[in-house]
């Protein structure tokens, strides 16, 4: 199984951290920091793949990010390889030609996505096109509930309760 | 009032920061990150007070981003997370959701408070939100919320909604880690999902058993034929490697399965396109099927189309096959050595490693030599990391299961010895051990061994490098120990002295000036000897001699002595008692030795090295040298000084006299000094073997004393405290015959070193009367104390000097090992008993006695050993039992049925259908009675089960020989409840 999915810019900054295993804040900021340091220092043309304390990270870069999944010894590396460019296409797909400043300022929206793609450390979706519908269906539910929230008569109605 | 309250809400709405602001914010840093930040959090704690939802939501929003990417602590926020998860609104609860997963951990309070707002979400009519509850809960799960949860967990494992269906799956796999009783419930139905058609529950579910059968794989071989099944049917690559997983953890419980499953993994490897399958099936068959002699020809030709690739990736993938396999099959790795040495300056770190391992895994008698040569070459070459994997492997290498590889022991020692002058070297410690060690084990190493010390001493560059102290202090253990073999002794001594020993650690330096003392001893010991044989021959000529070179010396040295003797001998006064009584009890040690080595030990040196000029050097040279010691703030450096120095001060005055008397009288007994010196002499030439891993526990516990069993308070001592090997052969032994008495180590050394000779004779005679109560790996356990006959060593010829190349190397290796002609026999290497060699067998999985596959067996094995924690009603239990022997009759026809189908081969299972049919039918029947109905059912179910596996047991002799059908293979499963 995954055990959490980083991903770290060129730079050594933190745009998403997901847990599938328990690990306190304490040893979450010493992963992030051992493995980056490990990960980025990395060339380009080496293999994906870091052995870490009985663990393997399968990274990948894509432009200035750095996915990188952990998984335990007898997880199948390709096919981890395989769903990291999986979610990069969904994201792409979703935000149109995806650059690290959409995942910044929809950090909430990343998560969203990848929620549907994992769950419990596993794939849950191998299909691109039911990952984007249903996230378009969820985004359709918040955006009504939006717009009814944000007509004037319902700001006069909350005000005056 | 209300007013007011619902305008302040309003200006919050209206000009609360959004995520927006806050993350352009954070990037702008006008004000910089941590006080940007502390305020932005002073806001949200604010905000997420408010009455307005969406101003909460959005305040907890922002706390999560600060949270998950700048890892703020959010644990204050809980209560306010489970306010938001239970909004109505979903664009809200998923805000609230999403915050719970990031934050909350096991042992977060406010958990008891969502078990409500969970149930609620799961029943849920909008499936988006059941996501959202299942998310949660696959990220936190506590015992009572599984638990309580566990009922609408299974409603949902058989709802029509695909989408809410393959999380709940997924989600079932925590759910049984928190609470193993859910298996009861949710097991069938989560089998019953295997044969669903549609591609994502079939993922959702393999990968649950994938999970699941990695905890404990025995459990779930009766699920086999629905595996099977899938194996050959799916075209789904995803699923198909969860699968492959699943048959490679259960092949080791049932070796019939491995024919069943081989053709269609073959078939696969040999079919797809996609590399990660592909993978997959080579992985499952080197490690899982590798006694399938075709299926592992036709992997090593994948892994070679690996090897050859040009993505890393498929290269380091082919090099971790290739070392999987190695064990078990060298002839891939020999057959692909070419590409494997190539890689071995590859620019990925990665590969290079595999790439060494694999190397080191061809290494054999024959070709030890030539590769360790040409790797230590290439270490000169590589990057300090490397270079120091490389000397670790080969130092690993060699040394396993007691240098088992090695014949040649002079060439292993003098690499030792180059090896400790790469530049790069930061093996210190394993060579340390390595040199003592074999200087303890294999005797005809021993001058080799003082060539290459002797070598290391006196290099002075060697001293300036931290990394090398431990190697010097067993090059200078090994001097003074081996002293007798060495050519020119007061070379040694001055090695021992120079004065950069001060750059090294005082524990080094105790030994060196240990060694020293040995040298000493030695030197003096032979001069007596000497002169002793010499004035027996020519009586005047030579102590005339001598004695005029005495007085000429005792002018010449007056003055030095005085500079450094005065205060030490001041200082000595008050270390009199100690130092008399530890003489004393060298005396009694020495005589109560056997002496057999000092004395027969021919000195390698011409006869006249020993003259009364040098000796009197060298003890000046001693004294010199450690005089300003006697002020060293270092216990053990300070005890070393001062037991040479007393030693001198007390031999000093005689050692002229006796040699100006003993023309004259030489009838007169012999003289003290000499007497001590051969004492000492003796005391230290008893030889030190290594001690056994297990001695300590040969000795026998004294009566009355209590041992605490659970040692577990320890580990919060020694934490991080990590014993080291060397401990082992410990430097403190050589030292063990003054310190008796003295300190208490020297108890414990004794007791560790004396039962090598003592107890194991008693052993070895207990063990002729008593064999049949022993081990039988015990056997080997004394090789030998005492050693056989040295072989007299020859030089080693080798042809193949020139030939750097390490791919002819291995082809000789494979050559060379038909016809073994070392010119050289192996030395004897003393091993001591099993303890000592590090059996490397690979070993069967251990079948973990969980509770979650107890609980699995009982479902599908109808297991008799119930759980302890199992929460079932006994009575309810005792009454399904019963239901389900009466049901015995019914079963068997149909059972008899299935068995009978079972026997066709056919790609799609017939009885898995059956039996799917069967359950299914009667889940109807019983769906209206209610959750404790359905349990009984369960149980009624497993009893059916059970009485399934009885029969088939009966069944299973008559048709031993019909051709095998993995269904046929249940009846076997009974054994892992024993």
């Amino acid at each position: 199984m995954i055990h959490f999915v980083l991903l770290i810019s060129r730079q050594g900054k933190v745009r998403l951290t997901k847990w599938y295993s328990p690990y306190s804040q304490k040893e979450r900021t010493k992963v992030i920091r051992e493995l980056s340091g490990v990960i980025l220092t990395r060339g380009p043309k080496l293999c994906n793949f870091v052995e870490w304390k009985g663990y393997k990270v399968v990274y990948k870069r894509y432009a200035s990010l750095y996915f990188c999944m952990c998984i335990d010894q007898e997880d199948n590396e390709l096919e981890i390889l395989e769903i990291i460019h999986h979610y990069v296409e969904i994201l792409d797909r979703y935000f149109g030609s995806v650059c690290e400043l959409d995942l910044i300022f929809n950090f909430h929206k990343a998560y969203y996505i990848l929620d549907e793609l994992l769950i419990a450390g596993e794939l849950q979706e191998p299909s691109k096109k039911t990952v984007a519908r249903l996230i378009s269906a969820q985004d359709s539910l918040v955006e009504t509930a939006k717009e009814q929230r944000s007509t004037i008569s319902n700001i006069i109605a909350q005000a005056t309760k | 009032m209300a007013g007011g309250v619902s305008s302040s809400s309003i200006m919050e709405t209206l000009f609360q920061r959004t995520l927006e602001d806050l993350i352009k914010g954070l990037r702008l840093q006008l004000i910089g990150e941590s006080a940007f930040v502390s305020k932005a959090i002073e806001e949200i704690r604010r905000e997420v007070k408010s009455t307005d939802p969406h101003t909460k939501s959005t305040a907890l929003q922002k706390l999560s981003y600060l949270a998950s990417l700048h890892f703020h602590d959010m644990s204050w926020a809980a209560f306010h997370v489970v306010e938001v998860m239970s909004s109505s609104r979903f664009s809200h609860k998923r805000i609230g959701y999403h915050a719970a997963s990031l934050s909350f951990h096991d042992d977060t309070p406010v958990l008891l408070l969502i078990t409500n707002q969970l149930r609620k979400d799961l029943a849920s009519t909008n499936e988006f939100e059941v996501s959202l509850a299942l998310e949660c809960l696959s990220r936190i799960s506590t015992p009572d919320l599984a638990r309580d949860l566990t009922p609408e967990i299974f409603t949902l494992l058989s709802t029509t909604k695909i989408f809410v269906r393959k999380k709940a799956i997924s989600v079932v796999l925590r759910v049984f880690a928190k609470y193993p009783d859910a298996v009861r419930l949710c097991f069938k139905r989560l089998v019953e999902n295997l044969d669903s058609s549609d591609p994502q529950i079939l993922a959702a579910v393999v990968g649950v058993f994938c999970e699941l059968a990695s905890q404990d794989p025995g459990s779930y071989l009766p699920l086999a034929p629905e595996f099977y099944r899938i194996l050959v049917d799916s075209k789904n690559n995803w699923v198909l490697i969860k699968v492959l997983k699943i048959f490679a953890k259960l092949a080791p419980f049932e070796p019939r399965l491995a024919k069943r499953v081989v053709e269609p993994i073959c078939d696969h490897m040999r079919r797809t396109g996609a590399k990660s399958l592909m993978f997959e099936c080579i992985r499952t068959v080197i490690s899982s099927f590798s006694e399938y002699e075709s299926a592992v020809k036709l992997a090593v030709v994948k892994i070679r189309e690996l090897l050859v690739d040009d993505d890393p990736n498929l290269k380091y993938l082919g090099l971790q096959a290739l070392s999987v396999i190695a064990p078990k099959h060298l002839w891939a790795v020999l057959e692909n050595k070419e590409v494997v040495i190539k890689w071995l300056s590859d620019e990925d770190p990665n590969i290079k490693l595999e790439s060494l391992r694999l190397v080191m895994a061809m290494v054999s008698e024959s070709n030890v030599v030539e590769i360790s040569r040409v790797l230590v070459n290439y270490s000169l070459k590589s990057d300090p990391g490397f270079c120091n994997e490389i000397l670790g492997s080969i130092l690993c290498t060699c040394s396993r299961n007691v240098y088992e590889i090695i014949v040649d022991f002079d060439w292993y020692v003098s690499l030792l010895g180059e090896m400790s002058r790469i530049p790069h070297c930061q093996k210190g410690d394993e060579i340390e051990n390595q040199l003592i060690d074999l200087g303890m084990r294999v005797k005809d190493v021993r001058p080799e061994l003082l060539r290459v010390a002797r070598g290391l001493l006196i290099d002075p560059a060697l001293l300036g490098n931290p990394f090398l102290h431990r190697i010097l202090a067993a090059a200078a253990w090994v001097s003074g120990e081996y002293v007798e073999f060495s050519r020119n002794p007061f070379e040694l001594m001055e090695a021992l002295l120079q004065p950069r020993t001060s750059l090294l650690p005082p524990s080094v330096r105790a030994v060196y000036i240990h060694s020293a003392f040995k040298v000493l001893i030695f030197c003096l010991h032979s001069y007596i000897l000497q002169s002793e044989s010499i004035t027996s021959s020519f009586p005047d000529n030579l102590v005339l001699g001598v004695s005029e070179l005495v007085l000429k010396k005792n002018m010449l040295e007056g003055s030095e002595l005085t500079t450094c003797e005065a205060p030490s001998a001041h200082r000595s006064e008050g270390f009199n008692p100690r130092n008399q009584s530890y003489e004393d009890l060298s005396i009694k040690n020495g005589g109560d030795r056997t002496i057999n080595h000092g004395q027969t030990s021919t000195p390698a040196f011409s006869e006249n090295i020993f003259t009364y000029d040098s000796i009197i050097n060298l003890i000046n040279q001693v004294e010199l040298a450690l005089g300003p010691l006697t002020g060293s703030h270092d216990a053990e450096v300070f005890e070393r000084t001062r037991h040479i120095l007393c030693f001198i001060e007390l031999i000093k005055g005689e050692i002229t006299e006796c040699l100006v008397q003993k023309g004259k009288t030489l009838e007169s007994e012999e003289m003290k000094a000499s007497k001590i010196i051969k004492l000492i002499s003796d005391a230290f030439s008893e030889e030190l073997g290594p001690v056994s891993v297990s001695a300590q526990q040969r000795v026998p516990i004294p009566e009355g004393l209590l041992l605490k069993e659970n040692l577990d308070d320890l580990e919060t001592i020694c934490a991080d405290f990590q014993v080291p090997e060397s401990n082992l052969f410990s430097l403190g032994s050589p030292y063990y015959g003054e310190e008796v008495g003295v300190s208490s180590f020297g108890l414990q050394d004794k007791e560790e070193s004396e039962p090598s000779n003592e107890a194991t004779s008693l052993l070895t005679e207990h063990r002729k009367l008593h064999g049949l109560y022993y081990l039988a790996s015990e056997k080997n356990e004394i090789v030998g104390n005492d050693y056989p006959p040295a072989n007299e060593p020859k030089l080693q010829v080798n042809p193949n000097n020139d030939t750097e190349d390490l791919v002819k190397l291995t082809v000789q290796s494979l050559a060379t090992n038909k016809k073994p002609n070392h010119a050289k026999t192996r030395p004897v290497v003393v091993k001591l008993d099993e303890g000592d060699l590090v059996t490397v067998t690979a070993k069967r999985p251990e079948t973990k006695d969980d509770l979650v596959s107890g609980a699995v067996r009982e479902v599908l094995l109808g297991s008799d050993t119930r759980t302890a924690t199992s929460q079932s009603n006994p009575s309810d239990k005792s009454s399904s039992k019963r239901k389900g022997k009466e049901k015995i009759n019914v079963d068997r026809s149909e059972l008899k049925e299935n068995l009978g189908d079972s026997e066709k081969p056919k790609h799609e299972n017939p009885s898995s259908r059956k039996n799917k049919h069967r359950i299914s039918g009667k889940e109807r029947r019983h769906k209206s009675a209610g959750k404790i109905g359905e349990e009984r059912e369960e149980n009624g179910q497993k009893g059916m089960q059970k009485s399934s596996h009885r029969h088939a047991r009966h069944k299973a002799p008559h048709r031993s020989d019909a051709p095998l059908n993995v269904v046929s293979q249940t009846p076997v499963i009974p054994d892992f409840l024993l």
